[in-house]
């Protein structure tokens, strides 16, 4: 536990130690902003809450997450850091963790800095907090299971490129899994089983169900397994090829 | 101190280290000679717990390798090949970092911090980042990392590659001056390196140990890069 607390602490502080943290919060922030008040007709619905915003985290994290988790395990490969670390006195499951909180605190900071729409919310109107607050809880953990996501594929690569599409495209998949395109198609030959599991497996769906105030367990247990999944295979992967 | 027993390394087909067997006391300075791709890197990889071997065993103070790798690994002091580090950090930081992964806190770290900042002579550079720093100091931040925790046993895989001469004499210099109460593996093709620093000299080529004994009872055949090329290239000789 102490290791994987060091190891975070250096990620996190390396996040800051170039521009890449400044430009990605700074893109991060102006794209969800812009979005949400060109885009999704906020101001025009005339309703004080945030739900467009948040409508829109599974769609912006399919960009936004794969850059964060890229780097993750890809360049500690690329530059040879990753034989420094593994012959620390820390183990694998320590460095796994350490690196992914780091990623996962990191778009916890991001997620915090757009206050200014909870502000612009209260401001305009007198919404409803407790749902406001539950859907920052929701996208915070779909933020957590999509960036295990993306670890885990980092670490079967050291190309970023190729971890930046891989995890773009298996995001994609689990979000687009669970819109009506899809399910719709699917229930055509699929029986009700598979279709509702197909369904159960979307980032949409839990997002939603959490967006709508109500944190259900089964939605935390969706994201806490997935995380706990994903980061059981890096550690797996890691261990089969560290070297190569 | 070390132990190495028919350590084995295959790649598929191809045997990289062919059942490698020494043994390094305390107080000794092993000198891993041999040509590029001989199996010299993969041996340490494997001796530091980077990579499982295929077959045999290797022991750091007692501990395996594989079996027991935390005690292992926080007996052993290591200089990766290329001496890799967290390039956007300064040193100061990355060795801080490394001091704390170490177990190391309080004045105890701040007084290993500054020790080995000094023998390697950082200070100039301590708050500078490391992807600024030419190929001399790079190397010497690896160096400083790798015996932060004074380790009783330290693989430092070629640890004067890039540095110019009065570099590499400093270095060499330090190496000897640990010598004492450690047990170190270096790699190295500069042949008057082992001559320098080294009481002992295995040579390597295609993955099996060709040499054994002193740099004297090497030296005693003849000039250096000729034995070399003698026993690298031709047949086996016998170990002094």
């Amino acid at each position: 536990m102490r290791n994987t607390w060091i190891l975070a602490k250096r990620e996190l502080s390396g996040y800051f130690a170039t521009p890449v943290a400044y430009v990605f919060l700074f893109f991060y922030l102006a794209l969800m902003g812009f979005l949400t008040f060109y885009v999704t007709g906020y101001y025009e619905r005339g309703v004080a809450d945030l739900q467009p915003f948040f409508a829109l985290h599974p769609w912006l994290y399919l960009f936004l997450i794969p850059a964060i988790s890229m780097r993750l395990w890809a360049e500690e490969r690329k530059s040879g850091t990753i034989e420094l670390l593994m012959t620390l006195p820390i183990s694998l499951g320590e460095a796994v963790m350490g690196k992914f909180l780091a990623a996962w605190l990191f778009s916890g900071i991001a997620l915090l800095l757009t206050f200014p729409m909870w502000m612009t919310v209260n401001f305009l109107g007198a919404p409803d907090n407790g749902v406001i607050l539950a859907s920052y809880i929701g996208s915070f953990l779909l933020a957590g299971g999509y960036l295990a996501l993306g670890s885990f594929l980092s670490a079967i690569t050291k190309n970023q490129v190729i971890a930046f599409v891989l995890t773009f495209v298996v995001g994609l998949l689990l979000v687009l899994s669970g819109t009506p395109l899809v399910l719709e198609f699917a229930r055509q030959f699929a029986p009700d089983v598979i279709v509702d599991s197909l369904r159960s497996f979307s980032f949409l769906t839990h997002m939603n169900a959490i967006g709508s105030g109500v944190i259900e367990v089964r939605s935390v247990a969706f994201f806490a397994s997935l995380i706990a999944a994903c980061l059981a295979a890096c550690v797996v992967t890691l261990d089969l090829k560290k070297a190569s | 101190m070390i132990e190495i027993q028919n350590l084995t390394k295959e790649f598929g087909p191809l045997r990289v280290v062919d059942s490698i067997t020494f043994t390094v006391k305390k107080g000794e300075v092993l000198g891993f000679l041999g040509p590029n791709g001989a199996g010299k890197s993969t041996t340490m990889k494997m001796l530091t717990g980077f990579l499982a071997p295929t077959a045999g065993k290797a022991r750091i103070c007692g501990h395996d390798i594989e079996s027991e790798p935390m005690q292992a690994k926080r007996k052993l002091g290591y200089l990766p090949e290329g001496a890799p580090a967290y390039t956007d950090m300064t040193p100061a930081a990355y060795l801080d970092f490394i001091a704390d992964i170490r177990g190391l806190s309080g004045a105890t770290k701040a007084a290993r911090i500054a020790a080995v900042v000094k023998q390697v002579h950082l200070d100039q550079v301590l708050h500078q980042p490391i992807e600024t720093l030419s190929k001399g100091f790079k190397r010497r931040v690896g160096l400083a990392q790798a015996i932060i925790h004074d380790p009783e046993v330290l693989v430092l895989d070629e640890p004067t590659d890039g540095l110019d001469p009065n570099q590499k004499f400093e270095v060499r210099q330090l190496i000897r001056s640990m010598a004492k109460d450690k047990a170190i593996v270096l790699s190295t093709h500069i042949l008057e390196e082992v001559e320098a620093v080294c009481t002992r000299a295995i040579i390597i080529a295609k993955g099996k140990v060709l040499f054994d004994g002193t740099p004297e009872a090497l030296s005693a055949r003849g000039p250096l890069d000729e034995v070399f090329r003698k026993i690298t290239t031709g047949d086996r000789v016998a170990a002094s």
